[in-house]
């Protein structure tokens, strides 16, 4: 799916956990996530610091869009 | 006669642990075959024996590589195989990544021969097929009858350093090494016989296949993200409670679009999971874990982004087919170029 989206011009960012599977499907800009079950989550955390560790890796999958890249790209 | 010695892989399924609430269960071994391998052991007959076999979650292996190869391979090590088996994974992505990367381990590190089996479209056969000898299934585990005695003569043959014939002879998937032999035929007369069959529409088999190149190139950079429309996209299996569009929890053939202009947050009263392959529980708890509508909204109202695209489009990626998934993303494409998004987070779990 990322890259029948990107192939029309739309760039995307892929958040995943197995980052070595989002390589070989070919995404280009990838941000590794927490775990299979809850990439953007983390239920041991109060709620407070699990929503505030969902902002910090949103925003970075954000800036990975903001930036240009010629290959796929791994933003850790 | 001496017996050859075979430590078996198997996830927390086969390994009859438990489905996907178990798939954090680390790495165990036990004594003697179990699950499919007793299906091994028949195939072997008299010539090899299972001796141990590592029973491991899908899960905890694929979040904790590093940490599941080592801890495996000491296992496998303290056993001194001759041979090593792992899966088949069939078509359970997780699982067959799992078994493609510790197949590898073991062969590299330990140098024990290993065979691994999947279904083509397993993620895990494209990470390994040049690693390890992948033995070709079907999608689901219906094959095992099938596939077993064919994993087990190729490893056999391994293990007795005999040689190895083609891809379409042995049954594992093409792993890019050409075999030079002498045909009876000259290549003039199989190219023309080619093509006269290509002429009538009879099938005909290459000799020489393309490499297909299947990138894309990378989408150019958000200019000014406070200006643009971001889309979020799912192979998670977020949908509204109650699943309207009946999206299937494996091998999906539906995706949904779904509209949250003006939802701040998913809550568990209002949206779940329709995902058969991960545990649920905490996606139905909060389905911001996976879709994280809550933070891009607050993004929106802090002007960080420019919107939050109207919509959320939704599906299952669990066996779900490479063919499926490009006609969901086409569709999909279709509506976000009509309605002006500028750019996707695309989750995955």
């Amino acid at each position: 799916m990322v890259k029948e989206i990107e192939n029309a011009g739309i760039p995307v960012v892929h958040l995943c956990t197995v980052t070595p599977i989002s390589m070989t499907v070919g995404a280009n800009r990838i941000v590794p996530t927490v775990a299979i079950p809850y990439p953007l989550g983390k239920p041991d955390l109060e709620p407070k610091d699990e929503y505030e560790l969902r902002r910090q890796l949103v925003g970075k999958a954000l800036d990975a869009l903001t930036q240009e890249v010629t290959e796929q790209t791994l933003f850790d | 006669m001496s017996q050859y010695k075979v430590v078996h892989y198997i996830n927390q399924f086969f390994g009859q642990v438990g489905s996907e609430e178990m798939a954090d269960y680390p790495a165990e071994k036990r004594e003697g075959p179990v699950g499919p391998g007793i299906a091994f052991t028949m195939a072997f007959g008299d010539q090899a024996v299972i001796t141990a076999t590592i029973v491991c979650g899908d899960s905890w292996y694929n979040e904790n590589l590093d940490l599941a190869k080592k801890t495996v391979l000491d296992m496998v090590r303290e056993e001194k195989p001759d041979l090593f088996i792992a899966g088949p994974a069939f078509n359970a992505g997780r699982y067959g990544v799992a078994c493609g990367s510790i197949a590898d381990a073991v062969q590299t590190e330990l140098g024990i021969p290993a065979v691994t089996g999947m279904y083509v479209e397993n993620p895990g056969a494209d990470m390994y097929r040049e690693k390890v000898y992948i033995v070709a299934t079907g999608d689901n585990a219906a094959g095992m009858r099938r596939v077993v005695p064919v994993m087990a003569g190729l490893g056999l043959k391994l293990v007795k350093r005999q040689e190895i014939g083609a891809s379409i002879e042995e049954g594992y998937l093409p792993n890019g090494v050409r075999k030079n032999f002498f045909d009876q035929k000259r290549g003039s007369l199989r190219a023309i016989e080619m093509l006269l069959n290509k002429l009538h529409d009879k099938p005909f088999v290459t000799e020489y296949p393309m490499p297909s190149y299947d990138r894309v190139p990378p989408g150019p950079a958000i200019r000014d993200l406070s200006r643009a429309s971001i889309a979020l996209v799912t192979s998670g299996g977020i949908v509204p409670k109650g699943n309207p569009d009946h999206i299937e929890s494996s091998s999906a053939t539906r995706y949904g679009s779904y509209h949250i202009a003006g939802v701040d947050d998913l809550t568990s009263e209002t949206y779940e999971t329709a995902h058969g392959g991960y545990d649920p529980v905490y996606a139905n708890q909060d389905a911001d874990r996976i879709v994280p509508v809550d933070v891009l909204r607050q993004f929106e109202k802090e002007g960080k982004i420019g919107k939050l695209h109207d919509w959320f489009y939704s599906t299952v990626g669990n066996g779900t087919s490479v063919a499926s998934s490009k006609r969901f993303a086409m569709e999909i494409t279709e509506k976000l170029l009509a309605q002006g998004v500028d750019a996707v987070i695309l989750t995955s779990t």
